[in-house]
């Protein structure tokens, strides 16, 4: 379990990344935190001619707040996300969401950029910019462009990323104090990809509930935005949703695969169990 | 009576300042927390070579062509090998023994030859200056394939549209043993209640944190083969590279360092490590090879594929009046060598009920091949298995009967006070404590308190359930495991003590360290026996060129029989320096004893000598000593079982578990265990045995399944995918003991290294079909997932 020889460079610029990039095209690979990419490589999985190391770009790390909104480094790591105050005050479903990404060894080298770069269907941080209708920001040497979440992940491991662009930032519009945050997976083991998650974003003022954003993930190829749903809650006052309709709408809006640990209709089932830990959550929350 | 009194001071359990029954820490624990551990891959030697293996892509293929023109002029290749001609330098074997009547299998070789059986066999060997290399080159080998039909379910192996793998084998029928005790028929015809059920025993594999590896090297001017492998059986590996290498067995040197665990992986042969030691030989330069983690998966063997069919007949008044089960299981393509893959299924067919009192008792036992990685013995060897289906049975008369499981238990256990006595099948009990350890059990899970908790949280919708198994285990085996059989596997232990000029007493002995301790036990006996300090104490393991000859480490028998060799060599080897301190001091030996590093005098221990001073003058001035006297400070002492052919032990696990039945996730709130292993050594290592041994059982019980589709390919060949229990996944495990002391040895110890995992499926499962019995539900299939928690009480469909 060696990988194929790679070239490997590591430029200490954006602009020297970028370079690199429009060079090698295709026959490259971006080494962000590695820790999908490394296993990937190791098992041959993947046999890049250059591997691009982006971690000594500093321009790339660091989280910043503008009036409105967050703006997240592409290399900024799961750990220090999971540690920022600011993450933890502006946008508190990313908070929530870090103890679920595996365990802490691979939270301290992992990258939010490399884990929507990936697009890992079962992966927590893609549906959470969905939820929050976040931005993905991509840089080539020629231009800088801002895609919504939603339009970035197409299908599966399939980004709008191309191959001359990194992702260089997220930006997260900031949402008021009455916005509810909720995230939840089953998984086998504490740390693994979800069997089925639930990203959850809404406002909820005087208990009523506007502006619902239910985003599923580990059920399809992509995280799966569910509008039947986000419907049936919208103007809904929260302690008069009725589950079941709302779970049929869930019902409605998933077509879940079955992968090696879960059929297709156990997803389905924690779907439903998941939405309605959500509304459980938000009653809860007042 | 002075005799008796002077017996009872000599005796080992009796001595005074007594490391036995103490938590000493291990003397290998610094080093390896330190991180300056040496495992085989830390290995490297002068023109070092690495290997890697070609392996096949399918579960069952016939290897056409092999063209290697591009592969040999890769960068760094050293020698590329097809089967044909390893061959020629690495014999074939076969996995049988005799005692397993009329178990066949087919030649096996280190490469395969014609066709490839499952899905990462080995194929081509490619040597290269370093692994990549040899990676690089595999990418270039060509191998036209053509693919056959694959045998993959056990239960169609036998049908006669199904491919027999082996052509000279006739079928796919490895083996078959039926037994039939006392009067089945009878006993289930007239019963109140017969209760008939299948459970499936799920495959799964022993995860070592550290691969199989080997270094292998031969130097052609000593004509000799040094072998560095993670092993647990260093003189078995001896033997067999010797044979199947044809070189003569003394020409062979097995080294084993550091072992980042074994678990049975690492007691039998395997192709690629007969092919490492025959390129070396071949290539007269160092070889290594290490297994990759998705290279285990697929060539570590895997165990306890079971398909059983079960029926208990019970009286109304919870009487169990027979059992009768019939046990398919499904090997991969081979019987593994030299230990034969009919053991595990053996231990089913012997053990199954073995704890209670009935004798009436059927059993059908058929092992089958297919083509998926061979499977044998894993540790608890059929213990978790036979444990799951006589307990799952005892269950399922209890529920029938409106029984509490304990009491059905009591009612049918051997009671405690009628031994000696045999199992149905005839093995002999020497002395277990069922119902001592079932009270204990009850005592500590508080188990009165917990049926209370139980039916309150059914009032409030919560599912919780008590699982309760009892088990017996084999350990300490002697000849009659597998020596008899014909194979080259000793039974025997032996361990020599050496004083040397200071003091200090050096052991070295042919039972090995795995991680699980081993060496501190023997420290343990060795001090005692002789009444030194344990910091005084070096233990030596692992070199077939420096160690007695023995066994090594498997079926739970390294301290048991590694303890007690060292125990007789530390007596033998104390007779020796009181004797030569009697002539030293004009003393009488029999006034004489050691305590503390010193020759004392018996009556008072007052200091007479110090160890120290008899090893100056023995070694330094044995001028000084009469001429017609020779003194002795080595001491070789051999121990094996004898008057029974294992040392059973017993004990009971208890765990209480809260089911969530939206989600099917299993939530432990208790795990108890009471284990009687004898006399307990190291409390510390017997309590961790257990615990490990738990989670390893609790692995195979909720987590962990080797998953191959129709076509035989393995799916989930990652630490991602086969799922290991993690540290969350871990309840905190009590465990309690029992000590009876089996009287075959003066130390008394049984071994402790299975317990854990032989009862913990049947516990878990338990547990989990009492929670679910008010919902009708029960699972009897492992793992026992939330899937199909859910699909039991019909959640989903």
């Amino acid at each position: 379990m060696k990988p194929a020889a790679f070239n490997y460079k590591k430029p200490s610029t954006l602009t020297g990344v970028l370079e690199l990039l429009r060079e090698s095209g295709e026959d490259s690979n971006i080494l962000a935190g590695g820790q999908s990419l490394m296993p990937t490589l190791n098992m041959r999985l993947s046999a890049p001619s250059l591997l691009i190391d982006i971690n000594g770009v500093d321009e790339l790390f660091g989280i910043s707040v503008t009036d409105n909104t967050v703006r997240i480094g592409s290399m900024t790591r799961h750990a220090e996300l999971e540690k920022s105050s600011v993450i933890s005050e502006h946008i508190p479903l990313i908070n929530a969401a870090m103890p679920y990404i595996a365990h802490p060894a691979i939270r301290n080298r992992g990258t939010i950029g490399g884990s929507l770069a990936l697009a890992d269907p079962a992966a927590e941080l893609p549906a959470c910019l969905c939820a929050l209708r976040g931005f993905v920001e991509m840089t080539s040497t020629s231009a800088t462009r801002k895609v919504e979440a939603k339009d970035f992940f197409r299908a599966l491991y399939e980004t709008d990323l191309k191959a001359n662009e990194i992702i260089t930032a997220i930006e997260i519009p900031r949402y008021d104090q009455n916005y509810f945050s909720f995230i939840d997976e089953l998984s086998r083991r504490h740390g693994d990809y979800a069997m089925c998650g639930l990203a959850f974003h809404a406002k909820i003022e005087e208990k009523i509930i506007s502006d619902a954003q239910i985003v599923f993930f580990a059920v399809e190829a992509k995280p799966i935005i569910a509008v039947t749903a986000m419907r049936e809650l919208e103007g809904a006052k929260i302690s008069d949703v009725s589950l079941e309709v709302l779970q049929g709408a869930v019902g409605n809006d998933l077509d879940p695969f079955g992968d090696l640990h879960a059929s297709a209709t156990l997803k389905l089932h924690y779907a439903k169990e998941l939405i309605k830990r959500a509304i459980t959550s938000g009653i809860t929350s007042g | 009576m002075a005799n008796l009194k002077e017996m009872m001071q000599d005796h080992i359990l009796d001595r005074p300042n007594s490391y036995i029954g103490k938590s000493v820490p291990r003397p290998n624990a610094k080093r390896l927390l330190a991180g300056r551990g040496t495992f085989t891959d830390d290995i490297n030697l002068p023109r070092q070579s690495h290997v890697a293996f070609l392996r096949s892509p399918y579960a069952h293929a016939e290897i056409v062509k092999i063209d290697v023109t591009s592969a040999e002029a890769s960068p760094g290749v050293i020698k590329i090998m097809t089967g044909q001609e390893m061959a020629k330098i690495c014999t074939p074997w076969v996995g049988v023994l005799s005692h397993l009547e009329g178990i066949k299998s087919a030649p096996q070789h280190a490469l395969a030859i014609g066709k490839a059986c499952w899905q990462g066999e080995p194929v081509v060997a490619v040597v290269a200056k370093t692994r990549s290399q040899a990676e690089d080159a595999i990418d270039l080998i060509q191998v036209e394939w053509n693919e056959l039909d694959v045998v993959v379910d056990m239960e169609r192996a036998l049908d006669s549209d199904i491919p027999v793998i082996h052509d000279e084998l006739g079928d796919n029928l490895t083996w078959q043993r039926n037994v039939d005790c006392g009067d089945v028929d009878a006993a289930f015809k007239n019963a109140d209640h017969v209760i008939e059920e299948t459970y499936i025993s799920n495959r799964h594999t022993g995860v070592c944190l550290e691969t199989r590896v080997i270094v292998a090297d031969y130097n052609p001017g000593e004509e000799q083969l040094t072998v560095y492998l993670s092993t647990q059986c260093p003189h078995m590996m001896q033997n067999l590279f010797a044979k199947h290498l044809g070189l003569e067995e003394h020409k062979v040197r097995i080294i084993c360092k550091d072992v980042g665990g074994s678990f049975g992986v690492k007691v039998h042969s395997y192709p690629d490590e007969y092919a490492t030691a025959a390129l070396a030989y071949c290539l007269k330069r160092p070889v290594k090879f290490t297994a990759d983690r998705l290279e285990s998966f697929t060539s570590d063997i895997h165990a306890r594929d079971h398909r059983i069919n079960t029926k208990i007949a019970v009286s109304n008044e919870g009487e169990i009046q027979a059992f009768e089960i019939d046990d398919l299981t499904g090997i991969g393509p081979y019987s593994v060598y030299p230990r034969t893959s009919g053991i595990e299924v053996n231990q089913v067919v012997n053990l199954t009920g073995g704890q209670y009192k009935n004798r009436n008792y059927r059993a059908q036992a058929r092992v089958v091949l297919q083509n998926k990685s061979p499977m044998c013995q894993y540790r608890a060897v059929g213990h978790p298995v036979l444990t799951l289906i006589t307990e799952g049975m005892v269950d399922d008369a209890a529920r029938r009967i409106g029984m509490d499981p304990l009491e059905i238990r009591r009612k049918n256990l051997i009671p405690d006070d009628s031994y000696p006595c045999t199992a149905p099948t005839g093995l002999p009990f020497e002395k277990l404590s069922h119902h001592a350890c079932l009270e204990k059990l009850a005592k500590m899970l508080d188990y009165d308190a917990l049926q209370k908790d139980k039916r309150e949280a059914r009032e409030n919708g919560i599912y919780r359930g008590i699982g309760v198994a009892t088990f017996i285990e084999v350990t300490n085996p002697g000849a009659t495991f597998y020596g008899i059989g014909g194979a080259a596997i000793s039974a025997q232990d032996g361990a020599t003590l050496r004083l040397d000029a200071k003091g200090n007493l050096i052991v070295e002995i042919s039972v090995t360290e795995q991680g699980q301790g081993a060496e501190a036990v023997v420290a343990q006996c060795a001090a005692t026996a002789m009444g030194i300090s344990l910091d005084k104490v070096r233990v030596i393991t692992g070199d077939t060129d420096v160690t007695p000859y023995g066994g090594g480490t498997w079926a739970s028998r390294a301290a048991a029989i590694g303890g007690e060799a060292t125990v007789q060599a530390g007596k033998a080897l104390k007779k020796n320096i009181i004797e030569v301190a009697g002539i030293m001091l004009q003393a009488d030996p029999a006034t004489l004893d050691i305590y503390n590093n010193n020759v004392v005098d018996k009556s008072n221990n007052t200091e007479r000598i110090s160890l120290e001073e008899v090893g100056r003058i023995c070694y330094y001035r044995p001028d000084t000593l009469p001429k017609d006297y020779q003194s002795e400070l080595v001491v070789t002492r051999h121990y094996v079982p004898k008057q029974f052919p294992f040392a059973f032990t017993n004990g009971v696990q208890g765990c209480y578990v809260e089911v969530d039945t939206n989600t099917g996730f299993v939530k432990f709130k208790k795990y108890v265990v009471v284990e009687d292993c004898g006399t307990v050594i190291n409390p510390q290592l017997v309590d961790e045995q257990i615990r490990g041994g738990v989670i390893q059982g609790l692995g195979g019980a909720l987590y962990e399944e080797c998953l191959y589709n129709s076509e035989g390919q393995f799916l989930n060949g990652t630490m991602a995918d086969y799922l290991v229990p993690m540290a969350v996944e871990m309840p905190d495990i009590e465990v309690g003991h029992v000590e009876t002391p089996t009287l075959e040895s003066e130390l008394g110890a049984k071994g402790a290294g299975e317990a854990g995992t032989g009862g913990a499926p049947a516990v878990i499962m338990n547990a989990i079909n009492d929670a679910l019995s008010p919902l009708g539900g029960k699972v009897t299939r492992q793992p026992f997932t939330p899937e199909r928690i859910l699909m039991a009480i019909g959640k989903i469909t």
